[in-house]
C-alpha cells in the first residue's frame, strides 16, 4: 500500500471521528434545545461521510474493488438528516407554548395546520396539548 | 497507522456514545432525547464502518445501511407522534 494512501486513509477516519465527538459534545453540552438541534446535525453529518470516504478509499486501495454499499449509506444518511432536523424542529416550536405564541398568522380562517384536530380523528390526543 | 487510527476513532465514538447516553438520561423534554436516539444511531452507524476496516469484514454495511434506515423512521416516527397524536392517520 502506499504511504500516501494510507497517511490519507488514517486522517480521514481520525477527522471523522472527531467531528462526531465534538458533535456528540455539543448534544451534551449546549443549553438550549435548538442549539442542541444544531450541534449533531451538522457535525455527525460531516463525521460519518468522512469516514464513509476512508472506507471508500481503503476498500479501493487495499482489496481493490471498488465498494458501493458507502455510497448507499452516504445517499441516505445526506437525505435524511435534514428531514430529520426539520420533524425535531417543528415539533419543538409547536410543543413550546413560548415558542408558538411567536408564530406568524396563517392569513386565512384556518390555523396552523399541526395545531388543528387531525380531520376524521375522533380523539383528542393533539400532542401540543399534553405540555 | 490505519489499525490506529481505527483504534482511535472506536475511542472517540464511544465517548460520542457515552455522551449520548448522558444526555438521554438527563434530557428535560422528550425532544431531547429523540435527539440523543438520533445522534447515536449515526455513531452507531460510524463503529460498525469502523470496525468493518478494522476487522476487514465488508458483510457489516448491511447492518450499517440497515440501522441508517430505522433510525430515520424511528425518529420521524417519534416526531409525528409528538405532533399529531398518532402516527398514521
Amino acid at each position: 500500500m502506499p504511504i500516501v494512501a494510507e497517511f490519507l486513509i488514517a486522517a480521514l477516519i481520525v477527522v471523522g471521528a472527531f467531528f462526531l465527538l465534538v458533535g456528540s459534545f455539543a448534544l451534551a453540552k449546549l443549553p438550549d434545545m435548538m442549539r442542541r438541534l444544531h450541534g449533531p446535525t451538522k457535525a455527525t453529518t460531516l463525521g460519518v461521510g468522512s469516514i464513509l470516504i476512508a472506507s471508500m478509499a481503503y476498500a479501493a486501495v487495499v482489496r481493490g474493488t471498488l465498494s458501493i454499499h458507502e455510497l448507499l449509506i452516504t445517499l441516505f444518511l445526506f437525505l435524511t438528516a435534514p428531514v430529520t432536523a426539520f420533524m425535531v424542529a417543528k415539533a419543538h416550536i409547536l410543543r413550546d407554548r413560548r415558542e408558538r405564541a411567536k408564530l406568524p398568522p396563517t392569513g386565512s380562517e384556518k390555523g396552523w395546520a399541526t395545531l388543528d384536530p387531525s380531520p376524521g380523528s375522533t380523539d383528542e390526543l393533539a400532542g401540543f396539548e399534553r405540555k | 497507522m490505519i489499525t490506529l487510527a481505527c483504534q482511535i476513532a472506536l475511542v472517540a465514538i464511544g465517548l460520542s456514545v457515552v455522551l449520548n447516553v448522558y444526555r438521554i438520561v438527563a434530557g428535560p423534554d422528550v425532544l431531547d432525547r429523540i435527539l440523543a436516539l438520533d445522534t447515536m444511531v449515526i455513531n452507531a452507524i460510524a463503529l460498525i464502518v469502523v470496525i468493518a476496516m478494522l476487522f476487514e469484514a465488508p458483510t457489516y454495511f448491511e447492518a450499517a445501511l440497515l440501522f441508517a434506515m430505522v433510525g430515520f423512521l424511528t425518529t420521524v416516527s417519534f416526531c409525528k407522534y409528538l405532533l399529531r397524536g398518532n402516527v398514521i392517520e
